[in-house]
């Protein structure tokens, strides 16, 4: 397929899914009565922000997605659908976009959403004055001089994005990202109403401030309580939607988040307390949730010269992710759908095709046998030179668990001894970025659902590259693969030099795990990101 | 006593200087920083970050410029982590809750704690002492986060009777369960400081004399083993009280209070420095105006003292 072939083909499916959008009761369903049409879910932490020039975190960008509306949103399956733009095409090189914005979209202080506000926002994001974490998201994107702007080089004015008319906003990258469009839908590339912005600074975000163009406006925000979100009668499909209030609480414990769900206060929880996934499965039923994470668990290896010998040797390294054994950990430890990992990858990202590699194929038993024939090879281990490694990882019961199991398999199976060292969170940071360790934990979470955005992670540049696996033919791989028709086979050709080199242990593919009440319908289960937004959903009638 | 006060709190401001600079040394000795995750920030980003919170100046000029801000304008600053929130807007926001709590909390285990300690006192080696002494010990080794789970098991998911957490305006009912996990150690503890001055008291020469002259026993707590019997307890009360206060991080977690008793934990480990900065000074003051508040009691109290 050609990229323009690919922009037309995305004009067509944004127009078939558009009447899929807002909250369409299904046959049979009866609707509860407005005031029953409140959505309540729990987050772990304090929400860091609502600026969408700021955000980062997964719980804001939650909150965001309903105060503000992007150029485009998912559909149920994670598809893009139209939001604030009703259409875009692409040219032949991939590198300019074309957003038609929607004429009837209003803010909430019933103004005109125009192009304007969106080159506003995005030059907001990467201002160095704004200081946003998440200023070198709109760089991965490719938009023009969006790097050089960070750094300071060039003005934000410079960015590569224009309003031709109130209606019509034209992108230019410096190179092609089939996965731009992805990304719109993501806090950061939301609009701004740059006069409430300027009014009010930093307090713009505040209650009674903040202006927005979702479905829904802030109508209260107590730290380290609560959010309460209403109806926003300006917003363009008002009409299609049905829940009227939602309310995000600040639970920190699990448990207690369980409890407040049984007592009917909250309709979600953020997550199910460690281990208790199963047990609550069976007397829970459908209300008992695990849909795919897309984030990966993984073991870094030091690769640096001065680290440990033995984990220069490529025979060690597959031997260690030989012997690592992980139905044990996805069954005995973690027992909430996650699924074994020998790729980085996660399984469910979007157009992904886990390769074949060996690892996978072979069972464990045959597994454990090649590991102790590759390390009998390396001389180490059982009739070898003695070998102690180090798995670092950051203070937490399921890390030391995972860590455990994984030290007695390596003892078991390559004779050779692990110490485990946990350290709190910032400390580790630090000791896995300098390299203090043989073997540390990682994770990764997707920015976007494309498969580059794990495979980015493991080239030279890569802040994220703690194991410093240095290859240029990888670097390579990917950097053809931007500009690839189908990028899928030079991703695979990447996994499978992945394994071939060992940098990484995968271990397993995340899972979310929550409680849903049954009365909620809509939400999307099978939208890898988990991108909800509560205007597509309703509350049915208690049996 | 007017000079006295006056000076206790000259006194204050160098104290607090030194918490200031002792706790920034600490703070840039810790390893990590505000903004480092698990996904590494491009340098330039960093860069930026840095400068707006001002963290790419020397130690000696940030410290400096944080003083400077609190002296002229009384501004804390912003948090690093909650990057919508000022250090005073959470404080303001989370304060009045822990106060709230904190307060009920100190008079509960105030008026209790003197009542279980005198009455042991009184009773001494007899089943009611055994029976205080004995619940003092049980309440002390019961730590809130062992206390707080059942406290919602019973009132909660057994008898329906309390929310299991969160504050909304502060109602009796979300106030009820956070009292009772914190003021019970506090019960405790002054129960066992009161009991044994009380013992102290009641056998020294002036109650014998009152006991001699055929007082009733009623008159003479009241009248004259009270007030002695009580300054060991509030020299305890002082620090308790900024302690309910300032709130608790298991309770704050645990009941989703949004007080303030949980940054102290994790500002540490968010590595805010702001706020680890904002409710170390408020817990410093604090902790000094009521010390001073203390002793100015202790003077009226026991004629004895004067300053």
């Amino acid at each position: 397929m050609t990229l323009r072939m690919l922009g037309a083909a995305s004009l067509i499916a944004l127009a078939a899914a558009g009447s899929l959008q807002a909250a369409t009761p299904a046959a049979g369903d009866t609707l509860a009565p407005p005031d029953q049409q409140t959505f309540s879910y729990n987050v772990i932490d304090e929400f860091v922000t609502l600026d969408p020039a700021l955000i980062e975190v997964v719980d804001d960008n939650d909150v965001a997605r309903q105060l503000f509306e992007g150029l485009l949103n998912q559909d149920p399956l994670g598809n893009v659908v139209p939001a604030g733009a009703t259409s875009y095409d692409v040219s032949e090189d991939g590198l300019t976009y074309t957003f038609h914005l929607r004429p009837e979209s209003k803010w909430s202080n019933g103004e005109p959403v125009t192009a304007e506000d969106y080159v506003f926002a995005w030059r907001r994001v990467v201002d160095p004055a704004t200081a946003s974490n998440y200023a070198w998201f709109m760089g991965l994107g490719g938009v023009a001089n969006a790097d050089k702007i960070v750094a300071g080089e060039v003005a934000p004015d410079q960015l590569g994005v224009a309003a031709t008319d109130p209606q019509t906003l034209v992108v230019t990258l410096e190179r092609p990202a089939p996965f731009f469009p992805q990304m719109t839908a993501n806090a950061n590339l939301f609009p701004v109403p740059q006069k409430v912005v300027e009014q009010f600074g930093t307090e713009w975000t505040q209650p009674g401030n903040m202006v927005s163009n979702g479905a829904y406006t802030l109508s209260e925000r107590v730290p380290q309580e609560r959010i309460t979100m209403v109806r926003n009668p300006n917003y363009w499909d008002n009409a299609n939607t049905v829940i009227e209030t939602i309310n995000a609480y600040v639970i920190k414990d699990e448990q207690q988040a369980v409890t407040r769900w049984r007592d009917g206060e909250i309709d979600k929880t953020a997550v199910v307390p460690a281990g208790q996934f199963p047990t609550l499965k069976e007397e829970l039923g459908d209300e008992a949730v695990a849909v795919p994470n897309l984030c990966t668990y993984y073991y870094h290896v030091n690769l640096r010269e001065d680290a440990n010998p033995a984990l220069l040797d490529p025979k060690v390294r597959e031997a260690l992710n030989l012997a690592i054994d992980r139905d044990v950990i996805i069954n005995a430890i973690l027992a909430g759908g996650q699924k074994p990992a020998y790729t980085l990858t996660h399984w469910a990202t979007a157009g992904w095709e886990v390769p074949e590699v060996p690892a996978a194929a072979m069972t464990q038993e045959e597994r454990n046998a090649r590991a102790k024939e590759l390390m009998a090879e390396a001389g180490y281990g059982e009739g070898g030179e003695p070998l102690t490694l180090e798995i670092l990882f950051n203070t937490s019961e399921s890390h030391q668990q995972i860590a455990i199991a994984v030290s007695q398999m390596w003892k078991q199976t390559l004779g050779i001894d692990t110490t485990l060292a946990n350290q709190e969170w910032q400390t580790f940071l630090d000791a896995r970025k300098e390299g203090a360790f043989d073997i540390g934990r990682a994770a990764w979470c997707a920015d976007y659902n494309e498969a580059s955005t794990f495979l980015d992670i493991m080239t030279s540049d890569s802040d994220a590259n703690d194991s410093q696996y240095l290859n240029p033919e990888y670097d390579a791989l990917l950097e053809t693969a931007l500009t690839a028709e189908d990028p899928l086979p030079s991703y695979q050709q990447a996994e499978q030099m992945i394994a071939r080199d060992v940098p990484i242990l995968p271990v397993y593919f995340y899972s979310s795990n929550f409680l849903l009440d049954g009365t909620v319908r809509g939400w999307p289960m099978e939208n890898a990101q988990q991108y909800w937004y509560a205007k597509d959903m309703y509350q049915v009638a208690e049996q | 006593m007017i000079t006295y006060i006056l000076r206790r709190l000259l006194v204050a401001i160098p104290t607090i200087l030194i918490l200031i600079v002792l706790s920034f040394m600490l703070m840039f000795a810790a390893p990590g920083g505000p903004f480092n995750s698990d996904k590494p920030l491009p340098a330039a980003v960093l860069a930026n970050i840095e400068a707006r919170y001002g963290l790419d100046q020397p130690y000696v000029v940030q410290i400096f410029n944080y003083v400077k801000n609190i002296v002229l304008h009384f501004d804390f600053g912003p948090s690093f982590k909650y990057r919508d929130q000022t250090v005073s807007g959470l404080i303001a926001q989370g304060f009045p809750v822990t106060l709230t709590y904190g307060s009920w909390a100190f008079a509960v285990s105030t008026v209790l704690g003197v009542a279980i300690g005198t009455v042991a006192a009184i009773r001494h080696n007899t089943w009611l002492d055994y029976l205080a002494v004995g619940s003092a010990i049980g309440a002390s080794v019961l730590p809130n986060f062992v206390l707080s789970p059942i406290l919602v098991l019973v009132f909660t998911i057994w008898l329906g009777w309390l929310p299991a957490g969160g504050w909304s305006n502060g109602g009796w009912e979300v106030v009820v369960m956070p009292v009772i996990a914190l003021a019970t150690t506090y019960v405790a503890s002054i129960a066992r400081i009161m009991r044994s001055s009380m013992l102290e008291v009641l056998g020294s020469g002036f109650i014998r004399t009152a006991r001699a002259k055929g007082l009733p026993m009623s008159r003479i707590i009241w009248r004259h083993a009270m007030k002695p019997a009580m300054l060991p307890v509030l020299s305890y009360l002082g620090p308790a009280f900024v302690g309910m206060i300032t709130g608790s991080v298991v309770i704050d977690i645990y009941f989703s209070t949004g007080g303030i008793g949980q940054y102290f934990v994790n500002s540490a480990l968010n590595r805010d420095y702001a706020v680890i900065m904002g409710v170390t000074i408020l817990v410093g003051v604090l902790t000094i105006l009521f010390n001073l508040l203390v002793d100015i009691l202790y003077a009226w109290i026991d004629p004895k003292i004067r300053y």
